[in-house]
């Protein structure tokens, strides 16, 4: 029998757990695809969708700014809630909770939805630039406003997830109550997407750069200290 | 290392909405094992999961103490192992996956063997390697069982303990609570009369 309780783990530690979380929501995820599957689907449908629509027309270069982040986003919000509906709906959070520290639950949890949107916008953004004829004049821009907008939405969505995966109506809510939180990241990203196209000069997005790592910043801490008041009932 | 141990409920209540699911209950035990017994909807996985921290109580608290010193509730998972039929384990993964993935988390150190052995002990020999989803509902039990106890904590809540186990997961089950109650303490929520034998203390729900 077991004497003491342990004590706070450090961040190392916590780092390990989350970790430890993330590749048992990698292993999960891999076996059934169904994560994945809806947002790597959902995008591809899209986009060709959209480049058959008007990847001939000589759409403008905010315009293609605008659909390729509309088609991130709405894939994003059709895979990311899973991060803790899944536990819910499999009953598996209660195991989670009585054996995982809260802040090792979130921080598994948002590392899963980053590397989701990470591999979403590995196959999206090559097919996006190719099908829609995208023309990047900055790409060390276009690839962080991606990096720290796609880390953006990923702390916001997750999040969120955590808040509707005790609801009923889980997709309606997931939907609504990301869209005012994830719109700063959705009007900066565009913005800044819209810079690396136009322009070679990195300092001409710097501005949106910011407010991304900002607005992540911010979500991040205080997604941390909400997340435990929420995931405890 | 005999540890000293007791737990206390004050005036526990909960309601959910404007149903009051029950009220005014008052508990304290040392090692041994209070029985939770009472009719279906009297509360009794509800009061079990207040005790495990999962869920608050309306008005109430629950006091954990080990040698004196009260356990802060974001540390009680540290000491209380739990079996419920609202738990559930990884289907996707093998019962060594799933034992594997909760030893990490809970931040202790267990080698594959000592695991297989763990299960071993609850006669899931030799299945330690095929996912959950491939398990019966009694194996599913046995696997909670070897969750609940990885980290041997001092206190085990059982929730309808014996729940899709055969005779040989029940004789398991009994040496489980048998060995624990000597040492440390059980809560343990039934309504089969045979499992009442096991109390030391009974808690008996009035229901609404």
């Amino acid at each position: 029998m077991k004497a003491k309780t342990s004590s706070e783990p450090g961040i190392i530690e916590m780092l390990a757990r989350s970790i430890a979380v993330l590749r048992k929501d990698l292993v999960c995820e891999f076996r059934t695809r169904y994560a994945i599957n809806a947002i790597v689907l959902f995008a591809v449908t899209t986009l060709i969708a959209v480049s058959f629509s008007v990847g001939g027309a000589g759409i403008s270069q905010p315009i293609q700014a605008t659909l390729l982040w509309i088609i991130i986003y709405f894939s994003a919000l059709s895979g990311l809630s899973r991060a803790f509906v899944k536990e819910e709906e499999s009953r598996t959070a209660t195991a989670l909770k009585l054996a995982a520290s809260p802040g090792a639950v979130f921080g598994g949890k948002l590392l899963f939805n980053i590397l989701l949107l990470f591999m979403l916008e590995v196959v999206i953004v090559p097919l996006f630039v190719g099908m829609m004829s995208l023309q990047v004049k900055g790409w060390l821009l276009f690839v962080m406003v991606l990096v720290t907008g796609s880390i953006g939405l990923a702390v916001a969505a997750t999040i969120v997830a955590a808040i509707v995966s005790k609801a009923n109506a889980k997709g309606a809510l997931f939907a609504v109550l990301s869209f005012p939180l994830l719109l700063p990241v959705l009007i900066t990203g565009i913005h800044g997407t819209q810079a690396a196209i136009s322009s070679s000069v990195f300092m001409s997005g710097i501005d949106d750069l910011k407010l991304l790592v900002s607005y992540t910043g911010v979500m991040f801490v205080v997604s941390l200290l909400v997340f435990r008041f929420i995931w405890e009932d | 290392m005999s540890v000293v141990i007791s737990l206390e409920l004050r005036d526990i209540s909960k309601s959910f909405g404007a149903r009051d699911i029950f009220s005014g209950i008052n508990a304290k035990t040392g090692p041994g094992c209070l029985v939770v017994t009472g009719r279906n909807g009297s509360g009794k996985s509800t009061l079990l999961r207040i005790i495990a921290g999962l869920i608050a109580p309306t008005t109430g608290e629950v006091v954990l103490s080990l040698d004196g010193q009260q356990v802060p509730s974001e540390r009680r998972r540290d000491v209380i192992g739990m079996v419920s039929p609202d738990l559930a384990l990884y289907d996707e993964l093998s019962a060594l996956e799933n034992l594997r993935f909760f030893a990490r988390v809970r931040g202790i150190c267990r080698t594959d063997d000592q695991l297989r052995s763990s299960l071993a002990q609850l006669g899931l020999e030799g299945r330690e390697d095929d996912r959950i989803a491939s398990y019966s509902s009694g194996m599913k039990q046995r696997v909670k069982y070897a969750f609940a106890l990885m980290h041997q904590p001092p206190v085990l809540l059982f929730d309808e303990p014996s729940t899709n186990l055969d005779e040989e997961g029940i004789r398991a089950a009994d040496s489980i609570i048998t060995e624990h109650r000597r040492q440390g303490i059980v809560v343990l929520a039934t309504n089969d009369q045979s499992e009442l034998r096991y109390g030391d203390n009974v808690l008996e729900l009035g229901g609404s």
